[in-house]
């Protein structure tokens, strides 16, 4: 719930109350005026400021056309058991109208475990696809060009095998590589503050993310090599500003590890993207689409004069959003789909990339293939319908929006010098500073959900007694494991053993030779070596990570 | 009941799901209503679990499970405490539960489920009562 914190009582010329400076604190916390006027941006300049959309500082949007020359890529997450089921899944959302993919894996791949590991048991196959080796995604994408479609993959701490085991199945389609269109996510940073896959310590696991962006930046150069993503550490108790500031501090550091080896920045930034929130638990629609708008005008600012970069390629902040599930009320769940709609008209103002929505019954279960397509529905009828895309920017000179995007730009810039001055986003994620700040901060917003101080329609007002329905719940088959071990055990019967260990020999090797790991990698996925083999024999050089876990 | 020790509490956070917002949460709000909370952390097997709660002199233990597991869980978890003979602790699993599964998880002898809905004050008011009463 807002409050209002100020109230002046003096009189204003013509009698009434002067309420223009009375603030109100939002439900993100910000302090707004009743309304704003030119007063409030002051050094508002059209050029410095704003520029035409795709020019300098690209407040206004990375590209001169944008969703009239190309709209946002529509993705929604699926990735369903096994290759075949996520095949006929993806067949499906190509047939209706979605441009990308976006694949979920399930948690035994995303942390470098085969399906028959013990430690995976309850999980083979439950938030997403279970990929054991480059059969796998061979069946995966079957009948589906890889050089025809863009796809998102979900996946960190392995996401090198799973890029080289795409660029494999490439070359068995008979597509160059070098064509392949898509993102990993391969932000490992993120992972230690609030997603919780990660295998490695961090310091080889950022190694192995400059590895990927090296190979991509030589051989896939329209491949998004890292989606840095402030999401998960925003449903995790991130404040709006932390939410952009960490995923620019982790990005800087991905970027000098590769810097480090002798890359040009110009090279090497156009192949980052972020992934940030544009909805979820704390969600102020304007707040949201200035919040955004910053983010692309520091960015640029920073790439341009901190890392001197020229180009306008680099200095362009790309980003996908996501109104992650934690927005999601399980009271009343259609009310989900009004929430849901807010979030992608909020990440279209703003001038986003790509879009994957959460779902309406995402507090259930897994969605359903009626929440999926309700999603992407939303996406299209903000495209197709009610004339979203025909104007760029069009907030742009509101005197709310300009005077906060100078404050979240403000906001964002002193979160990360606060970071910095405590010794770096790696330093305060290694000591827990950043975990313990996160839940510190989700605790208190829990508490004024429950207290009421905050309001969450059909949750904590407005709530009815009997749930309208009951929603239909997608359900998992049970033998999922069984048949995919099946699976794996026949691979690894039919390939050539003896390949497979020279392979991962030569890994373990360039490994403690520090050597880029993605040619070994690649030669280990085509001979059929499994994710758990080759995060097996990594292990082995590079330890495990220790887990922090405050609260 | 002023001469009895705190209630000891473990938040568990059981297979390989990472999510642990919520669990740290239920951890916090229990600790702020006066009673002894270990949380485990994440990626926890169901052994390391229950033998956490024996060595630790656990009354409670809370599972937050959000990745569909709960069925397979709670199985193993329940199988393990009667092996061990320790059938006095209180199972209570919060998270992504579907309605539909939660008399299953109950006829396992879960006591509880904590679904979305819940608040840590619910929870916390339940503890208190069930562990008089045990």
């Amino acid at each position: 719930m807002t409050k209002d914190v100020k109230r002046s009582e003096e009189k204003g010329g013509n009698g009434n109350p002067k309420v223009y400076d009375d603030l109100r604190e939002t439900n993100t916390g910000v302090n707004v005026k009743l309304f704003y006027n030119p007063k409030d941006v002051p050094q508002f300049d059209y050029e410095t400021s704003l520029g035409d959309p795709g020019r300098y500082p690209y407040t206004r949007g990375i590209y001169p056309t944008m969703y009239r020359g190309k709209l946002w890529t529509m993705r929604q997450y699926a990735g369903f058991a096994t290759s075949e089921n996520t095949n006929t899944r993806f067949k499906f959302l190509l047939d209706q109208g979605q441009t990308g993919l976006s694949l979920a894996l399930d948690l035994p791949t995303q942390l470098g475990l085969d399906s028959d590991d013990p430690l995976a048991k309850d999980d083979v196959g439950k938030l997403g696809v279970a990929i054991d080796t480059l059969r796998d995604m061979e069946e995966m994408f079957d009948g589906i060009p890889l050089d025809k479609i863009s796809t998102s993959f979900t996946i960190n701490a392995t996401a090198s095998i799973i890029l080289a085991m795409y660029v494999a199945t490439a070359e068995k389609q008979g597509i160059d590589p070098s064509r392949l269109r898509g993102t990993i996510q391969n932000d490992i940073i993120k992972e230690y503050i609030a997603r919780g896959t990660y295998i490695f310590p961090p310091k080889p696991s950022i190694r192995l993310i400059g590895d990927t962006i090296e190979y991509c930046t030589k051989h896939i150069p329209s491949f998004n090599s890292v989606s840095v993503s402030g999401t998960h550490i925003c449903e995790c108790g991130a404040t709006p500003a932390q939410g952009v500031a960490y995923p620019f501090l982790t990005g800087i550091a991905y970027l000098q590890e590769v810097l480090e080896r002798g890359y040009d920045i110009d090279d090497i930034a156009p192949l980052l993207s972020f992934h940030l929130i544009a909805g979820g638990v704390q969600f102020n629609f304007f707040q949201e689409i200035a919040k955004l708008r910053a983010a692309r005008r520091l960015w640029a600012k920073i790439l341009k004069e901190r890392f001197h970069s020229e180009s306008d390629k680099a200095l362009r902040l790309k980003f996908s959003t996501g109104g992650m599930g934690g927005g999601m009320a399980e009271q009343q769940p259609l009310n989900n789909i009004a929430r849901i709609a807010f979030y992608a008209l909020a990440a279209a103002l703003a001038g986003s990339q790509s879009m994957n929505l959460p779902c309406f019954d995402e507090a259930y279960a897994i969605p359903t293939d009626e929440a999926i397509r309700t999603s992407l529905r939303i996406q299209q009828i903000i495209a197709y319908e009610i004339g979203i895309p025909d104007v760029v920017d069009p907030l742009a000179g509101s005197y709310y929006v300009e005077s906060l995007t100078d404050f979240f730009e403000k906001e964002i810039a002193a979160e990360m010098e606060r970071v910095e001055s405590l010794g770096g986003i790696l330093r305060c994620v290694e000591d827990g500073t950043i975990q313990k700040q996160l839940s510190d901060q989700a605790y208190q917003v829990e508490k004024k959900f429950e207290s009421g101080e905050l309001i969450k329609v059909g949750v904590n007002r407005f709530q009815i007694d009997e749930e309208e329905r009951e929603l239909e719940v997608f359900e998992v088959d049970p033998e999922t494991r069984t048949r995919q071990i099946g699976r794996l055990n026949r691979i690894k019967d039919e390939r050539d053993n003896k390949k497979v260990k020279g392979a991962l020999d030569a890994l373990k090797k360039a490994a403690i030779e520090r050597k880029n790991l993605m040619p070994s990698i690649l030669d280990a996925v085509r001979a059929y070596a499994t994710v758990g083999e080759i995060v097996g024999h990594l292990k082995e050089i590079y330890g495990e990570a220790t887990q922090i876990s405050v609260f | 009941m002023s001469s009895r020790r705190p209630i000891r509490v473990l938040i568990a956070k059981p297979g390989l799901d990472g999510h642990d917002k919520g669990a740290k949460i239920v951890a916090r709000g229990l600790k702020d209503a006066g009673m002894e909370v270990i949380y485990t952390g994440i990626r926890q097997t169901v052994d390391s679990i229950v033998r956490t709660a024996i060595q630790e002199s656990i009354d409670v233990i809370g599972l937050s499970i959000l990745s569909g597991t709960h069925l397979s869980i709670c199985q193993d978890l329940m199988e393990k405490m009667a092996k061990e003979d320790i059938p006095d602790k209180i199972v209570l699993v919060g998270g992504i539960i579907p309605k539909k599964d939660v008399s299953s998880l109950k006829e396992m002898g879960v006591r509880e489920v904590f679904r979305p809905t819940s608040t840590v004050e619910e929870i916390a008011h339940y503890i208190q009562n069930e562990v008089q009463k045990n």
